[in-house]
C-alpha cells in the first residue's frame, strides 16, 4: 500500500467543492473539509450559515448540487464513471448510510417503539443481526449512555435529555466508524445539556470519529480536535480551537464569537 | 363552610379569609344539565311509548323475522361484503396513497385520476354501473394489447355476477376515499422520522412499511372506523343490484307480504347491532396504535356529569 494510499484511509470524511442550492439560493458554495479518522470536527456559524445542511450532505440526506464527498474513501451518493458521477440507486446509498451514525437536533426517537426497540430496530431490519444479540447490544449501550433501566419505556416518557442519549445509543447500534451530531443540545432545556455532552465526550474519548455542529462553545474548546467557522455558504476559517475559538483571524470569526461566548 | 356562601368567588389574600386552613371546595353543580335530562328523558319515553303501542309496527312480526334464515343470510352477506370491500379499499388506499406521495410523475397523476373519478360520481351510479357491465362489454377479455392472445375471455354476466359488481363498486370506491385518509396519516408524521430512518440505513419501503406507516395508523384509524361503519350501511345501496344483501334479502320478503315496516324494523335492529360492535372494535383499534403517546385521561361518563370540568356556564 502506497502512503497515499494509507494517508486517503485514514481520511474519513472528504469533502471539494461541495455546493448546494435550494431554488435560486445557494447555501454551500463550495466547501472543501477533511475530517482524519479519530477526529471531533466541530462546525460553529450562525444559522442560516450551511452547516446544518452540509452535514446532512455527508450522509447524502441533500443532495448535493456540485463538487464531491467522500466518506472512508468511497464516494456518496454517486459512483465515478470516468469524468462523470452517476448518481446510485436508492437501496446503494441506504447501504452507504448504515455506516455513518447521525444524531438529531429534536432527537427523531421512534415514538412508536419502547427505547429497546428503537436500538435494536435497524441493527435487526438492516444489518440482519439476530434479535437476541442485537438485544444484547443495545442493553451495553443503553447502559454506556446511562439509561439502561429505561428499556421498556416509550420515549414520550423520558425527559429530553434522556431521549437524546437514546437516539446516540440508536445511532451506535449500527456500529458506524463515523457519527455525525446536529445542533444535538439545542432542543434541551438548559440543566439536560450537560448529560448529553457527557455522554459525547465519552465517546470522543474511544477514539469515535466525529463531525459536530453545535453552539456549545465550551464544548468545543474542551473536545474538539478542529473547529470549522462556516457563515453565508462558505468555510471562513478553520483550525485548532484555540485558533479559531481563541485567536480568530477573520473579522466575521471574531463578530460572531462575540455574540456567543 | 357558611361565610364562604356569603362572598362566593371573592378570594383575597388581605385578610378576608382570616386564619381558615383546610376549606372544602365545592365543584359547580350543573343544574341545567339536570333540567335538561329531564326533558328529554320525558320526550323520550312519550316516543317509546307510542311506538310500542303503534300496532302497525307489529312487534310480534319483528320478533318471528328477525332471527329468519333468508334474514340471518342477508346479515352474513352484508358482513362479507363490508369486509371484502373495506380489505379491497385499505390495501387498495395505501397503494394509492404512496402513489400519489411518489416521485414518479406517472404514478403520481394516475393515482389522482383514480381518486378524482371514483370520489367524483355516486357511490349508487358506480354500483348500477357494475351492475350492467355486460351492456358496456360483451365479453371481458385479459391478455396482451393489440396482439389477440387471451388469457381470460368470458361472458361478462357470467364473470360479474351482481356480487361481484357490489364487491368491485364498494371496493373501488373505498380506495379512493381510504386513498385520501391514508395520505393525510403520511402526511401528518413528523419528517424528522424519516430522516432518522434512512439515516440508519433503512430503504425507502423499510421506512414507510416500518416507521411512517405504524405511526401514520393513530391518524388513521379513526376516520378508517368511521369508513368501515359507513360501508357497512352503503352495502344497503347494492340492492339495486339485487347484492343478496340484508336489504335485498328483506325487500324481495316484503314485496310479498307487505309487511314494509316490521322488516325494515328488522334490517334496521340487525344494522344498528352491526355498527355498535364495530364501534367497539375501533375503540380497541385506537388503543392498540396509541402506544407509546401519552393516554388522554378522559373522566368517565359519570365523572363527566357531576364533575366540575364541565365548560363555562350549564348546558341548558
Amino acid at each position: 500500500m502506497s502512503a497515499q494510499q494509507i494517508e486517503a484511509l485514514e481520511t474519513m470524511v472528504r469533502a471539494r467543492g461541495v455546493r448546494k442550492s435550494y431554488g435560486s439560493t445557494e447555501v454551500l458554495k463550495g466547501i472543501d473539509i477533511d475530517v482524519m479518522s479519530g477526529d471531533v470536527m466541530c462546525i460553529i456559524g450562525p444559522s442560516g450559515s450551511g452547516k446544518s445542511t452540509f452535514l446532512r450532505c455527508i450522509n447524502h440526506l441533500e443532495t448535493i448540487d456540485g463538487g464531491w464527498l467522500e466518506v472512508n474513501g468511497h464516494l456518496v451518493g454517486y459512483r465515478r464513471k470516468g469524468d462523470k458521477l452517476h448518481e446510485m440507486r436508492p437501496s446503494e446509498v441506504a447501504a452507504q448510510r448504515r455506516d455513518i451514525g447521525m444524531v438529531f437536533q429534536r432527537f427523531n426517537l421512534f415514538p412508536h417503539m419502547t427505547v429497546l426497540q428503537n436500538v435494536c430496530h435497524a441493527p435487526v431490519l438492516v444489518r440482519k443481526e439476530s434479535r437476541s444479540s442485537a438485544r444484547a447490544h443495545a442493553r451495553e449501550l443503553l447502559d454506556r449512555v446511562g439509561l439502561a433501566d429505561k428499556a421498556e419505556r416509550y420515549p414520550s416518557q423520558l425527559s429530553g435529555g434522556q431521549q437524546q442519549r437514546v437516539a446516540i445509543a440508536r445511532a451506535l447500534a449500527m456500529r458506524p466508524p463515523l457519527m455525525l451530531f446536529d445542533e444535538p443540545t439545542s432542543a434541551l432545556d438548559p440543566e439536560l445539556v450537560g448529560e448529553v455532552l457527557d455522554v459525547m465526550k465519552g465517546l470522543a474519548r474511544d477514539g469515535m470519529t466525529m463531525v459536530v455542529v453545535t453552539h456549545e462553545m465550551g464544548f468545543a474548546r474542551e473536545v474538539a480536535s478542529s473547529v470549522v467557522f462556516m457563515d453565508d455558504g462558505v468555510v471562513v476559517e478553520a483550525g485548532s480551537p484555540d485558533q479559531v475559538i481563541g485567536a480568530p483571524q477573520h473579522a466575521r470569526t471574531r463578530a460572531f464569537l462575540s455574540k456567543v461566548l | 363552610m357558611s361565610t364562604m356562601t356569603t362572598t362566593p368567588r371573592t378570594i383575597r389574600s388581605d385578610g378576608a379569609m382570616g386564619d381558615a386552613r383546610d376549606l372544602e371546595v365545592v365543584p359547580l353543580r350543573h343544574w341545567g344539565r339536570w333540567v335538561a335530562a329531564l326533558l328529554v328523558g320525558v320526550f323520550a319515553a312519550a316516543f317509546a311509548v307510542s311506538l310500542m303501542n303503534n300496532p302497525n309496527l307489529e312487534w310480534a312480526t319483528v320478533g318471528d323475522y328477525l332471527t329468519k334464515e333468508f334474514v340471518l343470510k342477508g346479515v352474513a352477506v352484508t358482513l362479507m361484503l363490508t369486509a371484502v370491500a373495506m380489505v379491497i379499499g385499505t390495501l387498495g388506499g395505501v397503494g394509492i396513497a404512496i402513489m400519489r406521495l411518489s416521485g414518479n410523475p406517472v404514478l403520481r397523476w394516475s393515482a389522482w385520476l383514480f381518486v378524482w373519478f371514483f370520489r367524483g360520481t355516486p357511490l349508487l351510479v358506480q354500483i348500477i354501473f357494475w351492475g350492467f357491465l355486460a351492456a358496456l362489454y360483451q365479453r371481458i377479455q385479459l391478455g396482451i394489447p393489440f396482439t389477440g392472445w387471451h388469457l381470460v375471455d368470458a361472458d361478462t354476466n357470467t364473470l360479474v355476477t351482481p356480487m361481484v359488481a357490489a364487491i368491485l363498486a364498494l371496493g373501488l370506491n373505498e380506495m379512493a376515499y381510504a386513498a385520501e385518509i391514508v395520505r393525510g396519516g403520511i402526511i401528518a408524521v413528523d419528517t424528522g422520522q424519516d430522516d432518522a430512518a434512512r439515516a440508519l440505513g433503512l430503504t425507502g419501503a423499510q421506512a414507510m412499511r416500518t416507521i411512517t406507516l405504524p405511526q401514520a395508523m393513530r391518524v388513521i384509524v379513526p376516520p378508517m372506523g368511521n369508513e368501515t361503519v359507513t360501508m357497512l350501511k352503503s352495502t344497503a345501496l347494492v340492492s339495486v343490484i339485487g347484492g343478496h344483501d340484508l336489504l335485498t334479502a328483506v325487500q324481495s320478503v316484503y314485496a310479498q307480504n307487505f309487511k314494509v315496516i316490521p322488516l325494515l324494523v328488522v334490517a334496521a335492529i340487525w344494522y344498528l347491532a352491526m355498527t355498535s360492535v364495530l364501534s367497539l372494535g375501533q375503540y380497541f383499534l385506537e388503543r392498540r396504535f396509541g402506544r407509546g403517546y401519552a393516554s388522554s385521561s378522559r373522566p368517565g361518563v359519570v365523572s363527566r356529569w357531576l364533575g366540575s370540568r364541565g365548560v363555562e356556564g350549564d348546558a341548558r
